[in-house]
């Protein structure tokens, strides 16, 4: 199989360029995916049953559906009930969305791991439900799960190939481009998976002290 | 006589099991109420119940004359919400057997953090008043010290100063040495020694101490199977106890000793 090393490089900018869109929607749809599994990990706890069970199903209805159709949702679907979003603000809250399921089931797992004696302090010195969280369980909760949320976060970059499903020009949509426009394909994928592989080896090494730290 | 607080035919189960069984229990402000009887008594329910940590399934509790568990409602009376149950713990401050220290907050922000986020008073106020108290219990050495890098009788006395720097007026002990190593039981003791002499102060203890309960209580009150078996001055309880059943406890109590 013959390699174009003067091709691969001459395509190098382009991919350099569509990987930091990649990138981009990784860390905003982490964003979300982060904020709002935390939102749903304490909207589950609620004392309040049209809080908790509008949760719990829609939880299950994402976890129990997949990305890839989510995503043709948001993009094909909405615009017939008339809400048009632009394809990177679709994949980012596609993506985001998806994650915040799996992310909330790990912060569950770290709330759920704060000792009982921890609430019970903190609601006999008359904390409010909002600041037993924020003063108290959340600083124990977090920490711990940080290396859980890492690798979902690793996940959600190795899913965003397919927002090239919604024409974000991501990396792996402007690799197709590249290799449809002169049915060149071994240069642009091997380079895709090049760097898909880079990103994420530095980012498991990145985790890997990360939590290395935090087990101190 | 003025009562502070009042169990009315306080009952809680669990399941089928009867752990309070219709206790009657008036406390005078300022009284210290030492609470003694065999594990599984009651007595840590008894506590918990008035810090609104456990729901009675039956009666009421009053604390300053007004219900706990429940309040009025558009002359309704209905059950008490979470507003109303967070104006009462106001008045009521625990101390736990397991100390339940914030392990992310130094000594000084474990008695401060409450005082600035709850009562709302600003953080240099809020840490004079918690030095203040860690001085009191001895440990204005270790402010800045985590609870991990402190003895168990040293934790034990952030959280007495930490309940303290809310000002209740009513507080909870929950056998607060029986995590202790032996060696470490007095000095917490001792603060509690110094406490006692607060006047306006109302403790409820809960202890295994029966020499400490005998010291510092104005009475003496002993549970068993989640009823007052009987209660009294100390001398009168643990000299001539009327009931068999406070003798039998308390004969195998001293002589575990």
């Amino acid at each position: 199989m013959p390699f174009d090393w003067d091709f691969a490089k001459s395509i190098l900018p382009r991919l350099a360029e569509a990987s930091i869109i990649t990138v981009q929607a990784t860390v905003c749809a982490f964003a979300v995916a982060a904020v709002l599994g935390l939102m749903l990990a304490i909207g589950r706890r609620s004392q309040y049953r049209e809080i908790r069970f509008p949760i719990i199903g829609f939880v299950e209805v994402i976890r129990s559906t997949p990305l890839l159709i989510q995503l043709y949702f948001l993009f094909f679907v909405l615009p017939h009930v008339g809400v048009t979003l632009p394809p990177f603000t679709s994949g980012v809250i596609g993506l985001g969305l998806h994650y915040s399921t799996y992310t909330s089931e790990v912060y569950r797992a770290g709330i759920e791991s704060v000792p009982k004696g921890q609430w019970e302090a903190a609601l006999a010195l008359n904390y409010s439900r909002y600041h037993m969280f924020r003063r108290v369980i959340l600083p124990q909760a977090i920490p711990p799960v940080i290396p859980a949320l890492g690798n979902y976060l690793i996940s959600m970059f190795k899913d965003t190939p397919l927002l090239a499903a919604i024409t974000v020009m991501e990396l792996m949509h402007t690799a197709n481009v590249i290799a449809s426009e002169r049915f060149l394909y071994v240069e642009p994928m091997t380079l895709v998976g090049l760097i898909f592989l880079g990103v994420s080896v530095i980012s498991v090494f990145f985790l890997r002290y990360l939590e290395r730290r935090l087990a101190r | 006589m003025n009562s502070i607080v009042r169990f009315c035919n306080v009952t809680k189960t669990f399941g089928k099991l009867v752990v309070l069984d219709s206790v009657n229990l008036d406390i005078a402000e300022g009284e210290k109420v030492a609470v003694i009887g065999a594990s599984g008594s009651g007595k840590s329910t008894l506590l918990r119940t008035l810090m609104t940590l456990e729901t009675v399934n039956g009666g009421e509790i009053e604390v300053e004359g007004e219900p706990l568990w429940h309040m009025r409602r558009n002359d309704k009376v209905v059950s008490a919400d979470e507003a109303h149950l967070r104006r009462m713990r106001t008045k009521i401050g625990m101390v736990f057997q397991q100390f339940n220290l914030f392990p992310h907050m130094t000594a000084l922000r474990n008695v401060y953090d409450p005082v600035m986020t709850v009562l709302g008073i600003g953080k240099e106020k809020a840490i004079e008043r918690a030095v203040e108290l860690l001085t009191m219990v001895g440990l204005e050495d270790k402010l800045n010290a985590f609870p991990a890098q402190l003895s168990g009788g040293q934790q034990q006395r952030v959280a007495i100063a930490r309940a303290l720097a809310m000002r209740p007026r009513i507080m909870l002990f929950d056998e607060i040495t029986s995590a202790l190593d032996p060696e470490l039981v007095g000095e917490v003791l001792n603060v509690i020694r110094k406490l006692a002499h607060e006047h306006d102060l109302t403790m409820i203890i809960v202890t295994h101490e029966m020499r400490f309960a005998r010291e510092i209580a104005d009475r003496v009150v002993f549970l068993d199977g989640g009823r007052i078996a009987e209660q009294g001055e100390p001398s009168q309880l643990f000299e001539n106890p009327l009931n068999e059943r406070t003798r039998v406890f308390l004969r195998s109590v001293l002589e575990a000793r």
